[in-house]
């Protein structure tokens, strides 16, 4: 009994050792492996965030501290670190994963330990049923698949080849881009997928070639793979129209892609155009200030994955706010109920849409002088 | 088919034939000289590639990589002295251990000096859209450099092992090492020189083959196991065999996409490997008598 009652007393002087009062927040993302060019700007998104919102005295009194963890792109990994950050570190939220194959692994975890997860990956299928406590801020993959196949329509493109990475977000590319095609009136011919570790694709683009009746192709995919598609085709002078998925919006792609990356249309928010904004864009004031937060204080270019971690952590700290403490059920209930204007486009969020963004939110871009321009 | 899908076929299968090659003669001159398969070749690949991306930077890319290739080489030697000379007559599966351990090692090195991130060396000739044409199909000149380097380096070692004293030395303490220290050979050095050879003819394949594959700081177990497949194909140890096996898997993965998925390609070589591994050992061009007097 004594013992009890020492060990409370112990427990009870533990917080006043550190800050008045603290928030836990978990991050899961694969700021290494084959998503790097993802989860990296996204750790350094909220690693910037953190700093910012203590030194402005915290949310709703608190301060918050941020356990981020390097899932290395690796499903298993996110489980494991999902169930220590939820277990043993016992987090208030969990912002990521950065794929989409480790948020769907990780989905009924947060769910039944009603920890609030806000994805920064982005297949439907994480909101698509709705979880009570998940929710994700990038665009939906099936909106990118739609926007991608309204301008084949507009270029009167009819036959198509789906490419796709061997990942969790390229399989619901390929599935998506099938599905909606025939209501653009687009067939297509060919499906892939490569492996994300290719380093050559030429025998591929020799396949496609050999279909004479192809007329443009998707590649749907996150990993740097993706370039060497676009080179290989270059290379191999087939000049059809090659369009690529929101996965693509870094710029240290086309850099590594080079001359070959030139004329590559894509979807994307409008995080990498912000500059070029009319000043009327309801976006533009976020956009433009996120922006050069992050390119002066780290000395590279803004990708639109650092967009999403910006915008979970946004959204997560204004519901905290008007929950006034971490309070899980009236935190959700509030991100059910928000309107935010974030970096991947307006979100309404409401119970049965725990994405809350529309086609609207994607611009088509397309790769002009080694640079994102709006097509 | 026409002529111009064959050739663009062709060459893409030659190009990566021709890197498996010279990554399975890394694994067989250490094996000859040594009785041993270093299973840190593929990273020495790496390590030519990371380097002489790094140097490029200070310099010109000939520079640069005669560079990358001579420090491959020195640590390859390196890798000799310290950890593997002063072994007297290790097991087999002592040195399978040290030599995965030694690709962890340097891979997990690779990773902190370079970092995650996925580089590259300029193309040798014109840019990553620049082709030529043969029959009809385009091909970047870059493949021909691969092809042409890769071609010389086989020739070269031919040439080096038939000819040169320094060459017949090697072979002469891969036939027999206790025969080859009584003519007075210093077998010793001839070993720490197979290292350097293997690490230095892994480093040009790494460089040639950096702007087509991209270079990052684990591509080399991967290339290991390709070799290691190649290895077996050919018969262990038998370096000619290695060229006509790894050209074979590298068309045989290449052609393959016509038939199965692009998914598949890499169960292609891991199947060959366990085949070959069941029904002939010993390797396509080798014999089974050798195979039962050797450890492996």
């Amino acid at each position: 009994m004594a013992l009890a009652a020492g060990a409370a007393l112990l427990f009870a002087f533990l917080p006043s050792t550190g800050m008045a009062k603290t928030i836990k927040i978990g991050a899961i993302l694969a700021e290494s492996g084959p998503a790097g060019f993802l989860g990296q700007p996204e750790a350094k998104t909220l690693r910037m965030l953190v700093a910012q919102t203590n030194a402005r005295g915290g949310v709703a009194g608190y301060k918050v501290e941020l356990l981020l963890k390097d899932s290395a792109g690796k499903k298993e990994q996110a489980v494991s670190l999902a169930r220590q950050l939820i277990e043993e570190d016992k987090v208030f939220a969990i912002i990521g994963p950065t794929r989409s194959g480790s948020t769907m692994a990780i989905k009924n975890i947060a769910e039944q330990a009603k920890t609030i997860l806000i994805s920064c990956a982005s297949t439907k299928a994480i909101v698509d049923p709705v979880a009570k406590y998940v929710f994700k801020t990038p665009q939906n993959d099936s909106l990118a698949a739609r926007m991608i196949l309204q301008e084949m329509k507009k270029e009167g493109i009819t036959k198509i080849a789906v490419v796709v990475g061997g990942t969790g977000f390229g399989k619901m590319g390929k599935m998506f881009v099938n599905k909606l095609a025939p209501e653009y009136g687009i067939s297509v011919l060919m499906n892939e997928t490569y492996s994300p570790r290719a380093t050559d694709l030429s025998p591929l683009v020799t396949k496609m070639m050999a279909n004479k009746d192809i007329q443009g192709v998707v590649n749907w995919s996150i990993v740097p793979a993706q370039t060497i598609l676009a080179k290989n085709m270059r290379q191999q002078k087939w000049n059809v129209p090659l369009f690529l998925s929101h996965g693509f919006g870094n710029i240290k792609y086309v850099q590594a892609g080079g001359a070959a990356m030139e004329g590559i249309k894509f979807p994307a928010d409008r995080l990498l155009i912000a500059d070029s904004l009319p000043a009327s864009n309801p976006q533009r004031a976020v956009l433009v200030k996120y922006k050069h937060d992050y390119e002066s204080k780290y000395h590279e270019p803004v990708s639109t994955f650092g967009g999403h971690a910006y915008d979970a952590f946004k959204i997560l700290c204004k519901a905290i706010a008007k929950a006034g403490g971490p309070d899980t059920e009236k935190v959700r209930t509030a991100i059910e109920n928000m309107t935010f204007i974030g970096t991947g486009g307006i979100f309404h969020f409401s119970p049965t849409d725990h994405s809350g963004l529309k086609i609207d939110a994607f611009d088509m871009m397309v790769v002009k002088n080694g640079k994102f321009t709006k097509f | 088919m026409s002529l111009q899908l064959f050739t663009q076929y062709l060459f893409s299968g030659i190009t990566y034939g021709i890197l498996y090659a010279i990554v399975a003669i890394g694994f067989n001159i250490i094996y000859n000289t040594t009785g041993i398969i270093n299973f840190a070749q593929g990273e020495f690949v790496m390590l030519g590639g990371m380097c002489a991306i790094s140097l490029h930077e200070y310099m010109p890319l000939p520079a640069a990589i005669l560079l990358a290739v001579i420090i491959t080489g020195i640590i390859g030697g390196l890798i000799e002295i310290i950890f593997i000379r002063w072994l007297d007559s290790p097991s087999v599966l002592r040195m399978i251990i040290i030599t995965i351990g030694l690709s962890i090692l340097i891979r997990e090195a690779a990773l902190f000096v370079w970092g995650e991130s996925v580089r590259s060396l300029p193309y040798f000739n014109g840019d990553a859209v620049t082709s030529v044409q043969i029959f009809g199909a385009n091909i970047s000149p870059q493949v021909l450099w691969v092809i042409g380097v890769c071609s010389v380096i086989v020739v070269g070692l031919s040439l080096f092992f038939q000819f040169t004293y320094a060459g017949r030395e090697m072979r002469a303490c891969a036939a027999n090492r206790t025969a080859a220290t009584l003519c007075g050979i210093n077998t010793r050095s001839k070993i720490t020189w197979s290292f350097m050879l293997s690490a230095g003819i892994g480093a040009v394949a790494g460089c040639v083959m950096s702007p087509i594959t991209y270079t990052q700081y684990d591509i080399g177990p991967g290339l290991a196991i390709k070799g290691f497949t190649v290895v077996i194909l050919g018969g262990l140890g038998n370096s000619m065999a290695a060229v006509a096996a790894g050209l074979l898997l590298g068309i045989v993965e290449s052609f393959s996409i016509i038939v199965v998925p692009m998914a598949y390609q890499e169960v292609i070589s891991i199947a060959i490997l366990l085949i070959v591994l069941f029904v002939r050992p010993h390797g396509l061009f080798g014999s089974s008598e050798t195979a039962c007097l050797q450890d492996f």
